[in-house]
């Protein structure tokens, strides 16, 4: 660890800046889908383990979702010993390349890091992907015997592989049911290349495979089986995480135009389908010259950084409160404003408008100003009377959050949903009320992140493993 | 992989493949549509149900040669394999008690075709009106004559190069008139189903349409697919494809299907230039 000395004594050096991230100039990775983030190299990955000062009572650990042991993992990197320390992590997390890379660490595990209040925290989520990009070097995980169970794991996303990872090292017998013709969830879908390889998606689920889980793609559990018939096969028992992918609507005028997009599906026809390789790909998208997207989260960040790769001249987030209040992670909007994004603060849609050729040419919106704190303690965003602006467009995009997937009530057995279309689940097991169908990740909680996904399926998959050990299913 | 059990050509353009895939077969309903992955690079493109039978685990479709995908796929022959087919997607084709009048128009016959072997197997009698611009281009009018009896098929060509000169919405109106049906179920393009719609309404009578929107996953997750129905926004991937035909705002589907045209003709232009005999062998 850097130290200092202070009155003849030396401590470490809180001050000690945190190893910078290792970048693609803004103008260069602007124009492609490559990483932009090069992930540490050896060097900087031991230099900013000594920065960690091992404290006794770790709070990153407290702050990460499934409780990685992380000084244990960061002492092994600074005994130069990525195996273990890669060990270390998979004994809670099974997919440290991708947490790694699209954790909002800074509200979990950097967030209550001590070296953060005075300087800058550890830069836990590099040293975690800097050791799960080199997966070779990890020990093949401990295999409990196999018990005999089935078990059915609806939809591949985070929470469903983390589940039928823990699931397979426990001794179960997984097959993970995918409506797509690959495996990842939104890690493929939604999350672009420059933000998550897909290559690293398609590493975690070889290594799945590898653990003996089963994967059936183009099945649309609830269209193609339901959970009575999954039983009747002589499943014990169902792990549902379909996840929230059901676009949520703008509610304006001109919002089925062509090229008015839901992110999801410019993101798909991207990242899934690899539009931005058309012809060589058979699925085009829209190159927008003029494209602005609603929202102010993460979703809204990919699509708009995507409408910049894809060669938009102007590209605008457009938010109805302002910066400070965006759920996006702050690295984000930095990534995205540093790219030659446009950030238009305090406006809402009110209509799209069409051009002469039928597709969108134009969005009115309302300017807005802060009112008074809402329920959320955030301040509320009030319309300017008559403040009405036009903002040219050729391409649209509305990232203002998802619903419940609408395949979650076809599954059937006794498993409740509420009023939304969200299952209901016990919290801290994940059983719902069918007591041999467990749920978790977006479909119980709406959307949310990656990391609390997959800790859902690990608190599901121990919930299981206890049920089976107890002769419940 | 899915393998092609067999293949079927109609006409020059037309063609139907029956697909390995014995899940699918068993949960299959009429009005229902897959998904299909030619190969690694492809776009998925839905295509209708035209026949399942899930003692042998099979399920058909017919498409007609119109973009790369379809003109792709026409060089598949039994025995090879579609890297992806996902399905049954879609909700069942509901229809209440009573005759009923299924059109078809064009391509559009391969959808009407499994509906009205539902709607007589329910125990519905059942009209069929079968569209075509000509001749050549009729399809499936053998299973149609197994299913029905001659007085209760009506066949109009746009050319009238066979049956009756003109369009459907004739022959629709006749029945409306003797009041042989009390309700209608229609696919095919859009101005034949808009036009249906407004000669069913006329007579008060209750018309189906099953759209054929752009989609792209086919599960509800994108809206690609939307349509308006009754100033409602409904995606009909997962909502439908049947809608109530009076209630469609058809304008808005066929700016929406149109809206990748001309990205449409490039990847057909690149794909025969790469596959045009002068090229292979030069």
């Amino acid at each position: 660890m850097p130290q200092v000395q202070v009155n003849g004594r030396f401590v470490p050096d809180m001050k000690s800046p945190r190893t910078a991230d290792n970048e693609e100039p803004a103008a260069e990775r602007a124009c492609d889908f490559r990483p932009v983030d090069k992930g540490f190299t050896k060097e900087m990955a031991l230099a900013e383990a000594e920065r960690c000062m091992d404290c006794k009572k770790p709070l990153c650990v407290e702050g990460c979702p499934v409780n990685i042991n992380i000084p244990k993992f960061i002492e092994k990197i600074r005994e130069e010993d990525f195996g273990g320390a890669l060990d270390i992590i998979r004994e809670e997390s099974m997919l440290p390349a991708i947490c790694g890379r699209v954790c909002p660490q800074e509200n979990q595990c950097e967030g209550k890091c001590v070296r953060g209040k005075k300087s800058e925290p550890v830069a836990i989520g590099q040293l975690e992907r800097f050791v799960g990009d080199q997966p070779e070097l990890a020990s093949k995980p401990k295999m409990a015997p196999k018990n005999g169970k089935k078990v059915a794991v609806v939809g591949s996303g985070p929470s469903g592989i983390t589940c039928a990872g823990e699931l397979a090292r426990n001794g179960f017998d997984v097959t993970v049911f995918e409506a797509f013709f690959t495996g990842g969830g939104v890690l493929v879908y939604g999350i672009p290349e420059f933000r998550l390889p897909k290559a690293v998606v398609k590493r975690e689920i070889d290594g799945l495979e590898e653990l003996g889980v089963k994967f059936e793609y183009n099945s649309v559990v609830g269209n193609i089986t339901t959970a009575d018939e999954l039983f009747e096969k002589g499943f014990d028992a169902i792990y549902v995480a379909t996840g929230a992918g059901l676009p949520k609507f703008l509610n304006v005028p001109g919002e089925n135009l062509p090229n008015v997009f839901f992110a999801n599906e410019y993101l798909t026809r991207v990242n899934l389908m690899k539009a931005n390789n058309f012809p060589e790909y058979d699925t085009p998208t829209k190159h927008g010259k003029n494209v602005v997207v609603f929202g102010g989260g993460n979703v809204a960040m990919d699509a708009v950084r995507t409408a910049k790769r894809l060669g938009a001249e102007r590209a605008i987030i457009a938010y109805r409160r302002t910066e400070d209040e965006m759920p996006a992670r702050r690295a984000e909007l930095h990534h995205a404003k540093a790219e030659g994004v446009e950030v238009m603060p305090l406006v809402s849609p009110l209509e799209f408008v069409a051009g002469e050729d039928g597709t969108v040419c134009a969005v009115k919106v309302q300017k807005m100003e802060l009112g008074e704190p809402d329920e959320s303690g955030r301040r509320r965003p009030v319309p300017i009377e008559g403040a009405i602006e036009e903002i040219p467009c050729d391409v649209a995009i509305s990232a203002i959050g998802t619903n419940a997937n609408p395949f979650a009530k076809k599954i059937g057995g006794k498993m409740e949903l509420n009023k939304w279309g969200y299952i209901v689940a016990d919290e801290e097991t994940g059983q719902t009320t069918d007591p041999r169908i467990w749920a978790g990740g977006d479909i119980v909680t709406g959307a949310a992140t990656v990391i609390l996904a997959m800790g859902a399926g690990k608190k599901a998959a121990a919930s299981i493993t206890k049920a089976a050990a107890e002769g419940q299913i | 992989m899915y393998k092609i059990l067999e293949k079927t050509q109609f006409s020059e353009k037309v063609f139907k493949f029956r697909i390995e895939a014995p899940e699918m077969a068993k949960h299959a309903h009429a009005g229902q549509f897959l998904m299909v992955r030619a190969n690694e690079t492809g776009e998925r493109v839905p295509f209708t149900l035209a026949g399942w039978n899930p003692e042998e685990g099979w399920v058909e479709f017919i498409f007609m040669v119109i973009g790369k995908t379809t003109e792709m796929l026409s060089t598949y022959e039994a025995g090879d394999s579609i890297k992806d087919v996902t399905g049954p997607l879609g909700m069942p084709t509901e229809m209440a008690e009573g005759p009923c009048a299924v059109i078809g128009g064009g391509v559009g016959l391969a959808i009407a075709f499994p509906v009205a072997k539902h709607l007589v197997e329910t125990g519905h009698e059942v009209h069929a009106i079968m569209g075509a611009r000509t001749k050549d281009l009729l399809l499936l009018e053998d299973q149609f004559r197994e299913l029905l009896d001659d007085d209760h098929i009506h066949i109009t060509t746009d050319d009238g190069s066979y049956g009756e000169k003109g369009v459907v919405t004739a022959p629709l109106e006749r029945l409306l008139q003797d009041k042989a049906v009390t309700q209608v179920f229609c696919v095919g393009p859009v101005p034949m189903m808009k036009f249906s719609a407004m000669t069913a309404e006329k007579y008060n009578t209750p018309i189906t349409a099953s759209l054929n929107p752009i989609m792209v996953d086919g599960t509800g997750m994108c809206g690609c697919c939307r349509v308006e129905v009754d100033g409602k926004t409904k995606f009909a991937c997962v909502d439908g494809p049947d809608f109530d035909a009076t209630k469609v705002d058809w304008n808005d589907l066929r700016a929406r299907q149109a809206a990748y045209r001309t990205e449409e003709g490039q990847s057909l232009k690149a794909y025969e230039e790469a596959n045009c005999a002068c090229h292979r062998y030069r």
